[in-house]
């Protein structure tokens, strides 16, 4: 299992840490009472408070609070009932007051912890330092005028989540499967809607390499990476770099790196001010965030069921095998439809034709989950005829095929094209007798011994009735048949 | 009646009964203000501007508010604002270069409190830089005059600051009343400088949103006045809960005027033994003595008090304020409003602007509070600060566990000479030495006039509160106001040019 690079001396491990910035899922921003939507105009989506005007004040936004103490819940943090809010100081020009406002020594949720899988099945966990609240700042843009910047203050002053994580991760396979589980569990939670293109959620990665058995060698960290992909490539890159450094006697520095997708590499990054002096200090225009134990409770209570617990209820509820049910819950969109179609009916047979029948068609239709064109109950009306025997399961994917693209019912589908399952023994043994009379060569060869043609006798009675035979009374008869003769 | 000097001459709560029983017009009685404002103005320069017009137009509405029997706390009252309270589509300058050419698009809540109560306002008062100072020498708009004088002596005297403008308008008659803010006495320290009342309110009584911040965790907004009880009508109007700032409290604000005059008899009064200073001018013991026995003469008990950690007040304000000042004007970076000087690069156009848009106090105090909140300064400065703050205010809440309220002196010296005190700030910080404990505790404190020093020039003292308390101060302010019968005049005043 585990990860090393090898270097000319030997093996290196890697460590590393994630800081991931999630844009808060909230109408307004984290202080003032603007819209924090992504898109608009540029700087149509500004109070004075944002743009800091003289004399505006901050108001805590509670639902932003909310969300974060949701998300600490998830991952099953201590939330933290006294947490403080600092500034932390700079000028740029897309920071209106001169310091963000952040969570320095006092964060709203202590540590927690997010269990990942591996691709090999192994399962580890990876601990969680702590999650703060802290301001976005506005956006320079440098690229639209030879001589000018311009900015656009739309994110300035809304909230995200720096969630901190233990240096606990050894391999890119391990980070990215971090990423990708804090962003299911985010996306379940409803607190962050984990959309990497629009930058709601982005790592700041913290790479370090070292022989086994060593403490912690110098890190580096690589600022806004954007994508799991990239995540996983920086790490890649920047251990490599490291790697070469120490083996060639030289000091790894410890800096803020910027990862090059498109070279495949990193470069040192300038920082924002020569010398980093944010001088933190309490933010005197906000009280101490103070929380009840009893309102935590009650977002405790009201949160939904997460992944891990979901995927553990399917495979002991609806006897489905664990690899089904990780994949059911990796959205929470399919966990419900599977739900709804697996509730009352066969729990297996409900996965088999989520995974199989139902993602086939999504992927060639190019359509997701929530826009399906076989909506859940029309699915499990399907199965329902399978099940009370008014159609067998081979006219059954002809029927959902007919649904993809119609969206008609089943049943519908299945009186309009007559295609009700034929359970008529009579019918059944005057298709088979003609059967056998039509391949008297095959029925004398049987008789001496190729016990094998029973299946092709099956096929041709099934043929012959347009697939609408029922299989078992088909078998049935035709055992009887051929007894009796 | 039309003369000037009586219209101007009388109290806020004279002047609204006035109003009341028709006796004379608001826009009566602001045009006597508007043509003393022009009169003096020039002199004592305590506007920075002068809204005449919109006085006038004020006036008039709240003429026709009342005639429909409306009228609100301060209908019709021609009063003065201290210009670090924004005010919409009124220049809003906080005596700053940097901010000389902006015009706010919203009104603070404690002017739109005013406003709503049909308060005229006669223009924007002049101030210390950001509210930075003890005697408005500060300010980018030129000194302020007190328009008291020395007997014999006619230099021109600082009206001590940064609330310089409102307490000088106010003293001439060239205001009914004022806002003001303290910091660390900037209510306080003027008001007593010329001979009249103050009160800085609880820290959370008034709403700071909409003030130009100096130092977030002790700015508080306040009235000036000529009388106690002006006070008490200004402050209802102004105070009260705003969940637009964080900081203000959810409480009920009290009909004020109600506990003026209301017996002092049997409050327990705290003398503490700290407020003396070196240097202090006997006369100001001798007032303060006068003071005691005037309480105890109408009923107080006197019960000396100790609140030993006043010695570190004045250190602690130094450090706290001009840390967060620091911050706070961070956002004045020429980018989105207020005066810029381009650059061609943006590093280059912070410097220019921040080195020609601010005044030498102002970058002073930018100066130390980021040295005392940069790293490996933080933890001896601004944290050690901030523990002795909670020390000084376990001073005032174990005395308030004694007495009722603490009188001491207002400030360590009567108004000095328009330019002295400027080559040493230290020596200038000293004016706040004994009303900077109050601020640091978030307790309310006002100051009342009781007499004349020897040179004629007036002295106040100061009380001292519990929290949301400020009710006992007004009546022991009205009980000390009542016994000295303070009715000196100064030199400069509406009617009365020396």
């Amino acid at each position: 299992m585990s990860y090393v690079i090898e270097g000319s001396t030997g093996p290196w491990e890697l460590v590393i840490g994630l800081e991931v910035h999630a844009q808060v899922v909230s109408r307004a921003k984290l202080f003032s009472g603007a819209s924090a939507t992504f898109g608009g105009e540029p700087n149509s989506h500004v109070s004075l408070v944002d743009a800091a005007f003289p004399g505006m004040l901050p108001v805590i936004n509670a639902e932003c609070v909310a969300q974060a103490v949701r998300t600490g819940l998830g991952l099953d943090a201590r939330i933290n009932l006294v947490s403080r809010f600092d500034r932390k100081n700079y000028f740029y020009a897309d920071l209106p007051p001169g310091y963000q406002i952040s969570q320095f020594t006092h964060p709203i949720v202590g540590s927690g912890k997010v269990d990942i899988e591996l691709a090999d099945g192994t399962r580890r966990e990876i601990g969680v330092t702590r999650l703060h609240l802290e301001q976005d700042a506005g956006k320079s843009v440098h690229d639209q005028d030879p001589t000018r910047s311009f900015i656009d203050l739309n994110r300035a002053g809304v909230a995200l989540m720096e969630i901190v994580s233990e240096p606990d991760m050894r391999s890119p396979e391990e980070a990215g499967a971090y990423v990708r589980k804090l962003r299911m569990i985010m996306r379940y939670l409803g607190t962050c809607d984990g959309n990497m293109e629009e930058g709601s959620l982005r790592a700041d990665v913290n790479v370090s390499v070292r022989k086994a058995g060593e403490p912690f060698r110098t890190r580096c960290e690589i600022k806004n990476v954007n994508s799991i992909r990239f995540v996983m490539q920086a790490i890649e890159v920047e251990a490599r770099r490291q790697v070469e450094i120490w083996e060639s006697g030289g000091v790894v520095d410890q800096e803020t790196r910027l990862f090059d997708p498109h070279r495949g590499e990193t470069r040192s990054m300038r920082s924002k001010e020569d010398a980093h002096d944010y001088r933190y200090f309490p933010d005197p225009d906000l009280l101490p965030l103070v929380l009840e134990q009893g309102w935590v409770d009650s977002l405790r209570s009201a949160l939904p069921e997460l992944p891990d617990a979901k995927r553990a209820r399917f495979v002991a509820e609806y006897g489905i095998p664990d690899y089904d049910s990780s994949v059911l819950v990796a959205e929470q969109a399919t966990a419900e439809f599977y739900e709804t179609v697996a509730r009352g009916r066969d729990g297996r047979l409900a996965s088999n034709w989520v995974v199989g029948e139902l993602f086939a068609a999504l992927n060639r239709t190019g359509k997701t989950i929530s826009t399906s064109p076989v909506t859940a109950e029309a699915l499990g009306g399907l199965l329902d005829l399978i099940k009370d025997g008014t159609i067998n399961g081979r006219i059954a994917k002809d029927v959902f095929e007919v649904m993809v693209e119609t969206g008609e019912a089943a049943d519908a589908i299945v009186e309009r094209k007559g295609l009700r399952q034929v359970v008529d023994t009579g019918a059944i043994d005057s298709a088979i007798e003609s059967v056998l009379a039509a391949n008297a060569d095959k029925l004398a060869e049987y008789r001496s011994g190729k016990e094998k043609l029973f299946v092709f006798f099956v096929g041709q009675t099934m043929k012959a009735m347009k697939g609408k035979g029922n299989p078992a009374l088909i078998n049935e008869r035709l055992a009887h048949l051929l007894k009796a003769d | 009646m039309s003369d000037m000097v009586e219209l101007t001459g009388q109290s806020l709560a004279a002047a609204l009964d006035g109003l009341e029983k028709g006796r004379f017009s608001s826009v009566e009685l602001t045009r006597a203000h508007l043509d003393a404002v022009e009169a003096l103005n020039p002199t004592l320069n305590a506007y920075i501007t002068v809204t005449a017009e919109q006085a006038l137009t004020q006036a008039a509405e709240a003429d026709a508010v009342r005639a429909r029997g409306e009228a609100g706390l301060l209908c019709g009252a021609p009063v003065a604002i201290k210009d670090l309270f924004c005010t919409e589509g009124v220049r809003t300058t906080a005596a700053s270069r940097i901010l000389s050419n902006f015009v706010p698009p919203y009104e603070s809540t404690v002017t739109a409190q005013m406003k709503r109560d049909g308060a005229v306002s006669l223009g924007k008062t002049n101030l210390d830089e950001f509210a930075m100072g003890s005697s408005n020498m500060t300010s980018a708009f030129g000194a302020v005059q007190n328009p008291w004088r020395r007997r014999g002596d006619d230099s021109p005297l600082v009206p001590g600051g940064s609330s310089g403008g409102s307490a000088s308008a106010v003293a001439a008659r060239i205001a009914l009343a004022a806002t003001g803010t303290d910091t660390g006495g900037s209510i306080r320290q003027p008001a007593s400088f010329c001979g009249i009342a103050g009160i800085k309110p609880t820290y959370g009584r008034c709403s700071r949103w909409g003030t130009v911040a100096f130092a977030s965790s002790l700015d508080q907004a306040g009235p000036l006045a000529r009388t106690v009880e002006d006070c008490a009508i200004l402050l209802r109007s102004m105070a009260g809960f705003d969940p637009k700032d964080s900081t203000s409290v959810d409480v009920a604000v009290p009909d004020f005027r109600a506990a003026v005059g209301r017996s002092v008899k049997g409050m327990r009064i705290g003398i503490p033994a700290e407020y003396r200073a070196p240097g202090m001018p006997e006369e100001i013991e001798r007032w303060w003595q006068q003071g005691i026995a005037w309480l105890r003469d109408a009923g107080c008990e006197i019960v000396d008090v100790s609140l030993p950690h006043t010695r570190y007040g004045l250190a602690t304000y130094y450090i706290v304020a001009p840390a967060e000042c620091s911050s706070n004007l961070a956002r004045y970076d020429g980018v989105r409003f207020g005066e810029r000087v381009e650059a061609d690069s943006l590093d280059a156009l912070y410097e220019r602007s921040r080195a020609a848009g601010f005044g030498d106090e102002v970058k002073r105090r930018i100066l130390i509070g980021t040295y005392v909140l940069s790293s490996g300064y933080y933890d001896a400065y601004y944290l050690k600060a901030q523990k002795v703050r909670s020390l000084i205010l376990r001073d005032f809440t174990e005395a308030f566990g004694r007495v009722d309220a603490l009188l001491t002196p207002t400030a360590p010296s009567a108004a000095f000479g328009l330019g002295e005190k400027m080559s040493d700030p230290v020596t200038m910080y000293l004016n706040d030495i004994f009303t900077v404990p109050a601020s640091m505790a978030g307790v309310p404190g006002m100051s009342v006039p009781v007499g004349l020093d020897s040179a004629g020039l007036p002295l106040g003292l100061q009380l001292i509160g519990r929290p949301f308390d400020e009710e006992t101060l007004f009546a022991l302010g009205s009980a000390l106001e009542k016994a000295a019968g303070f009715d000196h005049l100064p030199a400069l005043r509406a009617g009365a040019v020396a």
